[in-house]
Order: structure tokens, then C-alpha cells, then sequence
């Protein structure tokens, strides 16, 4: 589902955050990307979501080659990801409703149809009853839940989130996970970037560690070291 | 409860379409409107730079179609007056009436005899004394020539051919001065459309900046919406509308000032009127003016979001 072929990724200024990456997540799979911060986490899924085009290699998502992407095609590509991230990227002037709503907007469909979808990924969180508030009014962990609602609403197919739970404490870190992995028992390919290494044995079937943007090893949550 | 993600493959499925476009263009329009709204007061100051914008050169062009109007009527009263050589017996001349009366281009010919002319003369003129003292009348015979086109190049034909005729000392065409006119609100028309060009162009650079002062504002959202997969019309779509109904907006005002100004100034043009005798009332805009004027407005805003767009909406992407 989503394949990573010798990926590097050098910024302007000569930082690499990557160099030579391969790796692979399943279809249907639930895969944590681990590691230290700057370890180059975010960058790897700035790469799947396109966010970032890497600088050699090749990066595979269910079944296209990125790199053959143009600028045109970009939104609709998009549009097959849902990505959670860690600071929630909520617009603030609208409300909880709204926010979910938007890639169902930006995809043109029909409110009623919209509407359903809404409140039935509310529901998925348990915020339904808070359809009608603006973000700011909310907690930071019911933030992150909205910010997951918005993500699988159009009902992508792979889910990356960065650092879903850094900004939260371990009940509700643990409640975000709980929905992932609700969401990849549907079917979901999901991939989670995290440096919570308690968390990440807690529920993962398998772990990737990167470590100063190489792929240190793939295994099992449980042979990881430091 | 539906999952989420019961429909796999949802992502590809198809929302497009001509129905979905125009509902996101009326949901665009309803919600930039709505935006408008909800700051009032700058969005009135800055429809209101556009509108003055605007207003100028309409009222200038209303100020020409007047002006267009009122010496188009005049055209239609030009006279040739043909003044006959003093030697031209009245026979003669009823004779000569007669010649021209059947030329080409003749719609009327009225003779004045000389004895006529002075008892006009002393009537009107106030001098009636100082022309008794006189002992040979001094005017000489004419034929006012109308012409039954009013085209002063017809007339000026016309008037050369008159001339040729031996009995005819000399032809006046009171055309020329209207000619003059013409040629001088050819100028100013041209001059107006010069200064409509320009402030056009400032309207559309008033909203450009506008705009650009909106998309800086809304950079997450914009931001946001990328991520999530929006397309570069999706985006640009909002901010179209905001200008274009700036400039609507600004139209609107504009056909206001406009209609103010024709109301102030119509009272003196009618005394003007009057006072040559003519019941004519000065025009505003008319349907197809204020028409003009507020799709003209819509349309600069809409141009100048579009290059604001154009120049800042590709820089920003996510991050």
C-alpha cells in the first residue's frame, strides 16, 4: 500500500533528513514509524501525503508512483489520504461541523449526503454533540479528535498521522489510538509517526525505527531498543 | 452508526459534474457575501473607493451623451443662408428660389426679400431709428436653404454648388461652428475614455490589493484546503467572488453618485433650457448604463482578485 524504494530527501541547505529509506506498509495494515524527534518522521510523511517530493528513490502508493504526479493531479491524489496532524490544522473561524465537513466540500458532495457523512464521523470520535462548537472551545484531545473525523470523512483508503497523540496526556493518547485501530480493523492502512515508545508497544503490529533518517530496523514492537 | 470506511474506494468515487460545480459556485457566492457582511464597515469603504472610481468617468460619459444629444438636434435645424448680389431683381430671385427648391438635396427654400430683411431687421433689433436715417436699404436679398440632410459634409456640398451661381454673392453655412463642437466632443470622448481606462485599471488594482490583504489573512485556511485536496479553482474560487462582488458593489454605488449628480444638476440645465426657449431635460444613465456600470464594476473586481490570485495563491503551500 504504500512503498518506500531507496527514498533520500535533502532540504535546501544540505540537511538530510532521509537517505536511502525502503520499507513497506501492507494494505490494511496498522504500522508505527518510531523514533527520536528529528529523526526525519515528519519528513517521511510529507512524503506520502506529497507534501514533499523526495530528493532520490521512489515512493509507491497504492499503486502509483508519485513521482509521476503532476501539480494538476496533486489534490486528487490527496484526496485518497487522510492525515492527522499533531497541531490539528482546525480553521478556527468555523465550526466543529464545518471543519469535518471541508473535504467533502472541496470534493463537491451534496450537503445531504455531507451532512450524513459529518455526523457519522462525529459519532466515530463521540463528538457528535459538539457539532455546533468552534475548535478553540474545545480541549486539545477533543481537538485531535475532530482533526481525526476531518481525516477519515471522505473515507480514504491510508491514514498517516503525525504525532496524533503529542500534545496529549496518556488517557486520551491511549483513546486516540483505541480509534485508530477501530479505524484499521474497518480496513484502513494506517501509518503513525510517534516518539511514545509505550504507546507504540502497546498496539503495534509493526514498528518502523528511524533513526537520523535511516531506517534502522523493522520488526516487532518489542525488539526495539535505544 | 456507518463506518467510515465501510465504502473502500470512496475516495475515487465521482462528486464532479456540472451540478456540483454550480452548487459549490453558489455556496461560494452565498458564503463570500456572507463574509462581506460580517465586516461591513471595511467592505462599504473599500466598495465606496471603487464606486468614486467608477462614478467619475460615468458621469463624464453621461456629460458627453448630453452633449451628443442636444447638438444632434441642432443639426437637424442647419440653414444655408444664400445672400444675393445687390443687382438681383425680386423676380429674379423668386425665379432662382425656384431653380434650387428642385435641386438635389433641397428640402426648403424660403426667400427674404431685402424690403423684408430690413422691416425684420428694425423689428428686432432695436435700431429701427438709426435705419430710418439710412436712404438705400443696405441688406441684400436671401434664400434660407434647408437641406434634407443634416450631415455637414452633405450641407458643405451643398453650399459650393450655391456658390457657383452667378446671382449669389456669398453662402454662409451655419455649420461650421457645429462641426467644431462635434470635433471637440470627439476629443472629449476620447479623453474619457482614456481617464475610464485608468480608473479601471486602479479599481483593479484597489481590489488586487484587497484581495491580497484577504488571502494573507486566510493562509491556514488555504493551507488546509490544499492538504485536504482541494484544486487551484477550488481555491482561487472564494476570493473571485469576494472581488467580483467588491465590484458590484462599488458599481452599485457608483450608478448612486451618478443619479445624485444628474438630480443636482438638473434643476440649472432646465433654466438653461428654458432660457433658449427648449424643454429638454438632462439624461442619466439609463437601463443600459446602470447595467453597464455595476457588470463593469463586477467584472474589474473579478480581474483584479484574479491577478492577486494569480500572483499569491501558488506561493502558498503546505508545509
Amino acid at each position: 500500500m504504500i512503498s518506500f524504494q531507496g527514498v533520500g530527501k535533502r532540504y535546501e541547505g544540505g540537511n538530510e533528513a532521509l537517505s536511502d529509506v525502503s520499507f513497506q506498509v501492507e494494505r490494511g495494515e496498522m504500522a508505527f514509524l518510531a523514533g527520536p524527534s528529528g529523526a526525519g518522521k515528519s519528513t517521511l510523511l510529507k512524503l506520502v501525503a506529497l507534501i514533499e517530493r523526495p530528493s532520490r528513490g521512489q515512493v509507491i502508493v497504492n499503486g502509483q508512483n508519485l513521482a509521476g504526479i503532476s501539480r494538476r493531479q496533486l489534490p486528487f491524489y490527496r484526496r485518497q489520504i487522510g492525515v492527522v496532524f499533531q497541531d490539528h490544522k482546525l480553521l478556527n473561524d468555523r465550526s466543529v461541523f464545518d471543519n469535518v465537513a471541508l473535504p467533502l466540500v472541496i470534493a463537491g458532495a451534496d450537503s445531504a449526503d455531507t451532512a450524513k457523512r459529518v455526523r457519522a464521523s462525529l459519532d466515530l470520535v463521540g463528538l457528535l454533540h459538539k457539532e455546533k462548537a468552534l475548535p478553540v472551545t474545545l480541549s486539545t484531545g477533543e481537538q485531535q479528535r475532530v482533526g481525526i473525523a476531518r481525516a477519515v470523512v471522505y473515507r480514504p483508503s491510508i491514514l498517516i498521522a503525525d504525532e496524533p497523540t503529542g500534545n496529549l496526556d496518556p488517557d486520551l493518547s491511549l483513546e486516540v489510538m483505541q480509534l485508530f485501530k477501530r479505524l484499521n480493523q474497518v480496513g484502513t492502512t494506517v501509518l503513525i509517526a510517534s516518539h511514545d515508545r509505550g504507546l507504540v508497544e502497546q498496539f503495534a503490529p509493526r514498528v518502523f525505527n528511524l533513526k537520523a533518517g535511516h531506517m534502522a530496523e523493522a520488526g516487532e514492537a518489542h525488539g526495539i531498543s535505544d | 452508526m456507518a463506518s467510515p470506511t465501510d465504502n473502500r474506494g470512496a475516495a475515487t468515487e465521482k462528486h464532479g459534474g456540472l451540478k456540483a460545480w454550480l452548487r459549490d459556485h453558489l455556496r461560494v457566492a452565498v458564503t463570500s457575501l456572507g463574509r462581506l457582511y460580517r465586516h461591513a464597515g471595511t467592505s462599504f469603504m473599500t466598495a465606496c473607493v471603487i464606486g468614486i472610481a467608477l462614478s467619475l468617468p460615468a458621469a463624464l460619459q453621461v456629460l458627453v451623451g448630453n452633449a451628443r444629444t442636444v447638438s444632434g438636434s441642432w443639426e437637424g435645424a442647419a440653414r444655408i443662408s444664400v445672400y444675393l448680389k445687390a443687382n438681383v431683381s425680386d423676380a429674379d430671385a423668386k425665379a432662382l428660389a425656384d431653380t434650387v427648391r428642385k435641386m438635389d438635396g433641397v428640402a426648403d427654400v424660403q426667400y427674404i426679400s431685402a424690403d423684408q430683411a430690413l422691416a425684420e431687421f428694425k423689428k428686432l433689433s432695436g435700431f429701427s431709428d438709426a435705419v430710418s436715417v439710412l436712404d438705400k436699404n443696405p441688406l441684400p436679398g436671401v434664400l434660407v436653404v434647408r437641406p434634407t440632410d443634416a450631415d455637414p459634409d452633405t450641407a458643405a456640398a451643398l453650399q459650393h454648388q450655391l456658390a457657383g451661381n452667378p446671382q449669389v454673392d456669398q453662402v454662409r453655412l451655419d455649420l461650421q461652428w457645429l462641426k467644431r463642437l462635434t470635433a471637440i466632443l470627439d476629443i472629449v470622448r476620447r479623453v474619457v475614455d482614456i481617464l475610464a481606462s485608468l480608473l479601471g485599471l486602479a479599481v483593479i488594482f484597489v481590489v488586487g490589493n484587497t484581495i491580497r490583504l484577504e488571502i494573507g489573512g486566510r493562509r491556514t485556511e488555504i493551507e488546509v484546503s490544499k492538504l485536504l485536496g482541494a484544486t487551484d479553482s477550488f481555491i482561487r474560487r472564494p476570493f473571485l467572488y469576494h472581488g467580483a462582488w467588491y465590484g458590484l458593489g462599488g458599481g452599485i454605488i457608483a450608478c448612486i453618485l451618478v443619479a445624485v449628480a444628474v438630480t443636482l444638476v438638473a434643476a440649472p440645465v432646465g433654466r438653461l433650457a428654458d432660457l433658449y426657449g427648449s424643454a429638454y431635460v438632462l439624461q442619466g444613465l439609463g437601463f443600459l448604463g446602470v447595467v453597464g456600470l455595476i457588470a463593469g464594476g463586477a467584472l474589474l473586481g473579478w480581474a483584479g482578485s484574479w491577478l492577486a490570485v494569480a500572483r499569491h495563491l501558488r506561493a502558498i503551500e503546505p508545509t
